[in-house]
């Protein structure tokens, strides 16, 4: 199983965000769909321990998520945060960043191709790059380490409809031509149709239900 | 360097005059500053009379130990002081008792080491107050921007956090701006001294009939120390302070209350 959840519970400032979510998420592509403040956010932070959960067990390929080495678990299993927020200066100096941190050798050209942008975005300055583009830039930054699993939080959510759709086609292309495995959080069902094989659906920091999209979703 | 003067109290009254100017132009403009002028009447004269009486006793005595009871003073108050400009910072109290610490001793120690100084308290207690005091106002300002920038970057901390950097790779910008915002001010004003104004010493020197040349020199030791010391100071604070906004775990700690 690539992530199991047994009672994993989160409180913040008072609220509890996250209480006795169970879950199993296998390989594959899988939705983490619910409403806003429902704790998805949350709960794809914990899988790259961005966070620790106050209680309860996570763990990835069998083996608990506190035994590893949080910033090795970060480059297998990249996350990729709503807003973009890429470092200061060109693309290319934010993929090779992230590819010098995996000790990878950084492949520009194949990461900017794989996140839907041409070659020619190596060079341009992030802050000239419209939402859509850095959320692209963003996506071929953490395909500079080359990870095993993408947690993606919202991909689309500043994005219109025509760049949604473009996003969508390049993350089952991603899944088909690296076999990666995803984690999408989105508060669209109907995305979650499209992109997850499983989903899981929370409410107030609770699962509802979890299970192939078809049986939960319909 | 031995040349003195007498002051009188009437004469410091006459002075007054100019601090009432303050609070006229404050009233006039609505500046709302004449009770803090008042405040900054009261207690610069109470303070600098009460430091004036303790160091004419340490004068006296001529002890080296209360050189240094005095020095830790300064630098508890200096800490304290600077604490309230780093609100948003947490734990900052610690860091700034360790980075004027090290400025003021390093400081001391090498002007005492380079046979600048003798070590004796009439050079170690006025150069030690310079020296904590920007040191206090270098680390004030750079903790200031370290705070403002840890809130106000969270996304990009985070963002780059969540590719396995280290919370030292994610905070090193800020830190590097933040070092920068608290050293540029004495920078700035070492480049233009004797230009657009006459620091302190030198001024004091010349008003006491020193030589000249003999004030220019002695400003020039206390700029060029006091350099040293607002490094140190902004580094040994920035370096110590970041880490509390991170978990061992190079995470990210939710932003508290506030304070050290």
């Amino acid at each position: 199983m690539l992530f199991e959840l047994r009672d994993v519970s989160l409180a913040r400032d008072g609220r509890q965000v996250l209480e006795s979510v169970s879950a199993e998420i296998p390989a594959g592509a899988t939705a983490v769909v619910g409403p806003s403040g429902s704790g998805k956010s949350t709960l794809l932070r914990l899988l790259n321990r961005l966070a620790d959960p106050d209680g309860g067990a996570i763990s990835h390929d069998g083996r608990p998520l506190g035994s590893y080495d949080p910033l090795e678990l970060r480059r297998e299993v990249s996350l990729v945060p709503q807003l973009p927020a890429l470092i200061p200066g060109t693309v290319e100096a934010n993929l090779e960043f992230a590819a010098g941190l995996a000790d990878r050798e950084p492949d520009t050209a194949r990461c900017l191709e794989l996140a839907g942008l041409d070659a020619g975005f190596a060079g341009r300055d992030v802050g000239r790059l419209s939402v859509g583009e850095q959320q692209r830039a963003m996506l071929a930054r953490a395909l500079a380490q080359r990870p095993e699993v993408l947690l993606l939080d919202e991909p689309t959510s500043a994005l219109d409809e025509a760049a949604r759709d473009a996003v969508e086609q390049t993350l089952a292309e991603l899944q088909r031509r690296l076999e990666l495995s995803l984690v999408i959080v989105s508060h669209d069902p109907a995305q979650a149709r499209r992109l997850g094989e499983q989903v899981i659906r929370l409410e107030a920091g609770r699962v509802r239900e979890c299970g192939p999209v078809e049986e939960v979703l319909g | 360097m031995s040349s003195s003067i007498d002051v009188s109290l009437g004469e410091v009254a006459a002075s007054i005059v100019l601090l009432a100017l303050a609070a006229a132009i404050s009233f006039w403009r609505d500046a709302d500053l004449e009770r803090d002028i008042g405040i900054a009447l009261v207690r610069s004269f109470v303070q600098l009379t009460a430091i004036g009486f303790a160091i004419e006793a340490i004068f006296d005595a001529d002890t080296l130990l209360l050189v240094v009871a005095l020095l830790v003073v300064m630098v508890v108050f200096g800490a304290f002081t600077a604490r309230a400009r780093a609100r948003r910072v947490p734990g900052a109290l610690g860091p700034l008792l360790v980075a004027l610490s090290l400025a003021g001793l390093t400081t001391l120690g090498l002007v005492v080491a380079l046979g600048i100084f003798e070590p004796e308290a009439r050079y170690l207690v006025p150069v030690g107050g310079m020296v904590i005091g920007n040191a206090m106002t270098a680390s004030a300002v750079a903790l200031n921007r370290l705070g403002d920038e840890m809130a106000d970057g969270r996304a990009r901390i985070e963002a780059t956090l969540a590719l396995g950097a280290t919370s030292r790779e994610a905070a090193a910008p800020i830190v590097r701006r933040s070092l920068r915002s608290g050293m540029i001010a004495l920078v700035d004003s070492t480049k233009t001294t004797g230009l657009i104004f006459f620091p302190g010493t030198m001024v004091g020197m010349l008003l006491a009939g020193a030589d000249p040349v003999d004030a220019v020199r002695l400003q020039l030791i206390l700029l060029y120390a006091l350099l040293g010391s607002v490094a140190i100071a902004g580094l040994v604070a920035t370096t110590l302070a970041y880490r509390n906004f991170f978990t061992p775990a190079h995470q990210l700690r939710e932003p508290g209350p506030g304070g050290g």
